[in-house]
């Protein structure tokens, strides 16, 4: 190319050249749209079916282009995170960045090729668009700038966890999982979107996005606050909580969903227990005697709605058989998953409060209900799940034939049994994994060797075991069989020598009922000196005494609770494992639930009376 | 028919008035305006009169989270957004200390410098415009969306991209992309002997602009003009050469002077920096097949990203002049402050307000034009 000299003078012919341009085609675009590029970024499409409604689109719109509008007729699920709210575009404030499309955690959301749309001024509503897979004008233009790989905003990946290693764990009950240190709490709770999806899964409601923001911001007493809210076992739950919140992560369905559980415990751990009393005793309503409540079981439940009450000012007594609290966390839950003294750190939190507990205190044989209902206003029962159900299977009755929830239970009181050789646990549920890694463990700790089967009735995918529970089951040593039902216990002049197991076919029926179908040729002998029954738990009754059973109404074995948890008398509610069934995050729920009713119950008595 | 008490009135001589030049104007780059007082033809006086297009970016960007900034700095200026975005997000990477992969410096060189050719076309058809050569101006606008077809397949947008992001691109090229840039590279080589028929060494243009709006040296570097501007006044100063951010200092390129200061030498500078800019993206399409990767360094949740505490003064050469960027980030999820220094509000306010002084009417708008001033960058 040549350069053009400053000094030249130019020529006043030359730009006639272009006169050769009159003969050409004109540079003119068609009318009608021009085809737009393969990534271009035109009006949104939302694929309906992968959408959640979790709302981060509308989070990061610059422009607050994005509103979430509820749709009815879409199926909603809190438990799966699923909401039935879908983005709607204002096409007045978008400026089609893509952002949204870019943090999209479900990849449901894209632009595509379509930009064209014009209206009357009396359909200028029409700007306002609810985006589905079809596009602005259902014409099924094609995607443009979709969830890439490169360009994806959603961090899928945990912060790793630190756990001692199998052969640094099995011969102690020492904590398994260490916890996380700052700088992985930080980056794991900055993967939060804040959809809230968490909070609508927890039956306890417990705000995560709010103590997860205070994680990130490193105000972790903020967020030992936003926790009190809602939970009182804030070391339990942060530790054994069934975890309904992560199921429900948003960023867990392309991801792995946020260590919403270890970010609890990670704040727990970090705040002194002082301070977390210090935090919590400024709770305290300053309201005069409220009245009476006797509760009896100082599990989860109970001691949820001890806490709740205590803070409104009434005079709370809880009534517990066993020497200490904690209920089934502490006599089923092992210690190398909940160590006992976080628990009894969770306890005198709320014993601080001025909730009296009686240990070593049987109601029924050390006072009875009738007395309770005297002295009381109200009376909540939470007595937990602590019989053990029996296959009751042939030699099932043998002394070697233990139920896992007794056996667990001796394990926490140091009570004495015969370590065994071999054992074999029936079962595929959690508390078929805590029996037989804590048998595991006495067995190494004892003879220097472990052996420990589980059989299950269930094929692997079906175990109701949580999956880390099972993994780290197996790496300690764990041998699973899956799809065996029991047949019996073989025993040998009066001595046991193990479990007799057949194929199992199915499970359920085409129902979806328990109906287990067997191969029955398809025999095993599993060699056990010990059999453990971990196949499910019932409630404790008989303290209620014959009188107030037989006026009690019942379902199924059950106390019948109303939502509200009121049993059928007026004095009397009822929560937890015993009548919701095992899991300590909806125990904790029902303890919320019974406090409430029992106070507005109360208040309206008094202003019934005034 | 005069009434019958009519009686005529002694007017003041009419050779001296005043004149609203824009902001709805032919002759004036964007919603800007001159208040200019004339004696005669020639300008006497000139005030800068800018503000139709305030939207308060700088304002905005402390309300809005680190990433969402990305959408809004394109916008500050239209017809050379790429800068922009780059310089924005060079800072927050200075302050956030992100390492930007080596494709992705490929990537946004590449970007770079389509947009400065975007512009200069733009800036060659408006600056013909105003001396009355209509044909240049179409010429120059067709040839731009050129441009912005390949804007277009790079980052799905052809104005606004938003392709750049704190810690490199949002996309990599799609296929046969750099083909498609060679293609139009070629094309143009073909096109600029036909612009010079036409307009560069057009005896018309050539007459007009010399000595039209002339800088010395020492006015230039005291108005803090910057860039084509300021290297028509025979300094030699390229941000990309010598202050060299991504990867320009591993590319070949010269950077075209002239002494003039005058329009005319600030267009002949645009002109050869058109040719450069050719050059420098032949050299991008020979080596960025070879450069693997990443297109982006992870980044945090756009959610929730503190960027650390600090101060940050990033500057590109865009352009119209030197672009930087003033970042303060008191560690929280979005900016404190940011100021924009933009070429352009010096040269279209204390550059121009002294260039029009003594020209004439009809050269005003060409001063403008060959100080390749933007008014949305301006008032921001």
């Amino acid at each position: 190319m040549t350069d053009i000299k400053y000094e030249s003078k130019g020529s006043l012919l030359r730009p006639f050249k272009a006169l050769a341009f009159l003969g050409r085609e004109p540079v003119t675009e068609p009318m009608g749209p021009r085809p737009a590029s393969e990534n271009y970024r035109g009006f949104h499409l939302n694929d309906w079916e992968k959408c959640i409604g979790c709302g981060t689109c509308k989070k990061i719109c610059d422009n607050q282009a994005i509103r979430m509008v509820s749709i009815p007729d879409l199926p909603a699920d809190p438990v799966k995170g699923i909401r039935a709210e879908r983005p709607a575009m204002d096409y007045g404030r978008c400026c089609w960045c893509g952002l949204c499309v870019d943090l999209c955690p479900t990849g449901s959301l894209s632009l595509s090729r379509e930009y064209v749309h014009t209206c009357t001024e009396e359909q200028i509503s029409s700007y306002f668009i609810l985006p589905d897979p079809k596009g602005m004008h259902g014409q099924g233009y094609e995607k443009g700038w979709a969830k890439t790989a490169d360009a994806d905003l959603i961090d899928l990946e945990r912060q790793p966890m630190h756990q001692l290693a199998p052969d640094e764990r099995t011969d102690s009950f020492a904590e398994v999982v260490d916890g996380f240190d700052p700088q992985s709490a930080l980056l794991e709770a900055s993967r939060c979107i804040q959809c809230g999806m968490c909070h609508d899964a927890c039956p306890s409601n417990m705000d995560a996005p709010q103590y997860i923001r205070a994680i990130w911001s490193d105000d972790l007493e903020a967020a030992i606050e936003h926790i009190y809210d809602t939970n009182p076992l804030a070391h339990v739950c942060g530790r054994v909580c069934t975890h309904r919140c992560e199921s429900a992560c948003s960023i867990g369905i392309r991801g792995k969903p946020l260590s919403i559980r270890w970010l609890k415990r990670y704040a727990m751990d970090q705040v002194g227990h002082d301070r977390v009393r210090d935090i919590v005793s400024k709770r305290k309503a300053p309201l005069p005697d409220s009245g009476k409540i006797a509760i009896i079981g100082a599990g989860p439940a109970g001691l949820t709605a001890a806490y709740d009450l205590a803070l409104q000012g009434f005079q709370v007594t809880i009534y517990e058989g066993l020497p200490q609290g904690g209920g089934m966390t502490r006599y089923g839950i092992p210690e190398y998953r909940l160590p006992y003294n976080r628990l009894d750190d969770d306890i005198d939190i709320i014993t601080s409060l001025g909730v009296v507990i009686h240990y070593d205190t049987w109601v029924g044989r050390d006072i009875s209900m009738t007395q309770l209902e005297q002295d009381n206003d109200a009376v909540i029962v939470a007595n937990g799940l602590h019989l053990g159900r029996s296959t009751r299977i042939p030699g099932s009755d043998h002394a070697q034939v233990y139920s896992a929830i007794d056996l667990l239970r001796k394990i926490t009181l140091g009570e004495h049994f015969d370590i065994p050789q071999r054992a074999v646990v029936i079962g595929g549920g959690n508390v078929a994994m805590d029996i037989a890694r804590s048998l595991l463990r006495l067995q190494q700790r004892t003879h220097g060797r472990t052996d420990v089967t589980v059989t299950t009735l269930e094929a692997r995918d079906q175990m109701m075991a949580a999956a880390d529970e099972i993994e780290e089951a197996e790496e300690e040593g764990v041998v699973i069989i899956n799809s065996r039902g029991p047949r019996q216990c073989t025993v040998d002049k009066e001595v046991l020598t193990g479990l007799e197991t057949v194929h199992c076919i199915s499970v359920f029926d085409a129902e979806g009922r328990f109906h287990p179908q067997y191969d029955e040729d398809d025999l095993t002998l599993y060699g056990a000196d010990m059999v453990v029954e971990a196949i499910g738990q019932a409630p404790d009754n008989d303290f209620l005494g014959e009188l107030l059973t037989e006026r009690l109404e019942w379902v199924r074995g059950r106390l019948k609770i109303d939502e509200e948890g009121r049993t059928s008398e007026p004095w009397l509610w009822a929560a937890g494992d015993a009548v919701e069934g095992p899991d300590v995050i909806h125990a904790i729920a029902g303890g919320h639930r019974v406090a409430n009713s029992i106070q507005q119950h109360l208040a309206s008595l008094r202003k019934a009376s005034a | 028919m005069r009434p019958e008490n009519y009686k005529s009135v002694e007017h003041p001589p009419s050779h001296e008035y005043e004149l609203n030049f824009g902001p709805n104007h032919p002759g004036i780059e964007g919603n800007y305006a001159l208040k200019v007082k004339l004696e005669g033809d020639v300008v006497t006086e000139a005030k800068a009169d800018g503000g139709y297009l305030h939207r308060g970016f700088e304002k905005l960007m402390e309300t809005r989270l680190w990433m969402q900034n990305i959408a809004l700095v394109p916008r500050i200026c239209v017809p050379d957004p790429v800068p922009m975005e780059v310089v924005y997000s060079l800072g927050v990477e200075e302050l956030g200390g992100l390492e930007v992969p080596a494709r992705a410096q490929w990537l946004r060189v590449l970007h770079l410098e389509l947009s400065r050719i975007a512009a200069h076309l733009f800036t060659f058809g408006g600056h013909a415009a105003t001396t009355g050569m209509y044909s240049n101006m179409f010429w120059g606008v067709t040839d731009r969306d050129y441009v912005l077809d390949l804007f277009e397949q790079m980052s799905g947008g052809r104005v606004y991209h938003m392709y750049n992001v704190p810690g490199g691109v949002r996309r990599d090229l799609p296929d046969g992309f750099l083909a498609r840039v060679s293609e139009l590279l070629d094309y143009l080589e073909r096109r600029l002997p036909q612009y010079d028929d036409l307009f560069f060494a057009n005896a018309v243009f050539i007459d007009r602009a010399r000595g039209t709006g002339t800088l010395t040296q020492e006015q230039a570097l005291s108005w803090g003009v910057t860039g084509p501007n300021l290297r028509a006044c025979g300094l030699s100063f390229d941000v990309r050469r010598d202050d060299p951010y991504l990867v320009y200092d591993q590319l070949e390129f010269d950077i075209p002077t002239e002494t003039a200061g005058d329009a005319l030498a600030r267009t002949l500078v645009r002109r050869a920096e058109l040719i450069q800019s050719i050059r420098i993206l032949r050299q991008v399409i020979a080596r960025l097949p070879g450069i693997d990767g990443p297109i982006r360094c992870p980044l945090p949740n756009p959610l929730a990203w503190n960027v650390p505490m600090g101060e940050a003064y990033p500057r590109v050469e865009s352009s119209k002049g030197e672009l930087c960027f003033y970042l303060v980030s008191t560690g929280g999820d979005r900016p404190h402050r940011v100021h924009v220094r933009g070429p352009s509000s010096m040269h279209a306010v204390q550059v121009l307000e002294r260039l029009s002084i003594g020209t004439r009417i009809e050269d005003v708008a060409q001063t403008m034009f060959s100080l390749d001033a933007c008014p949305p960058e301006v008032d921001r």
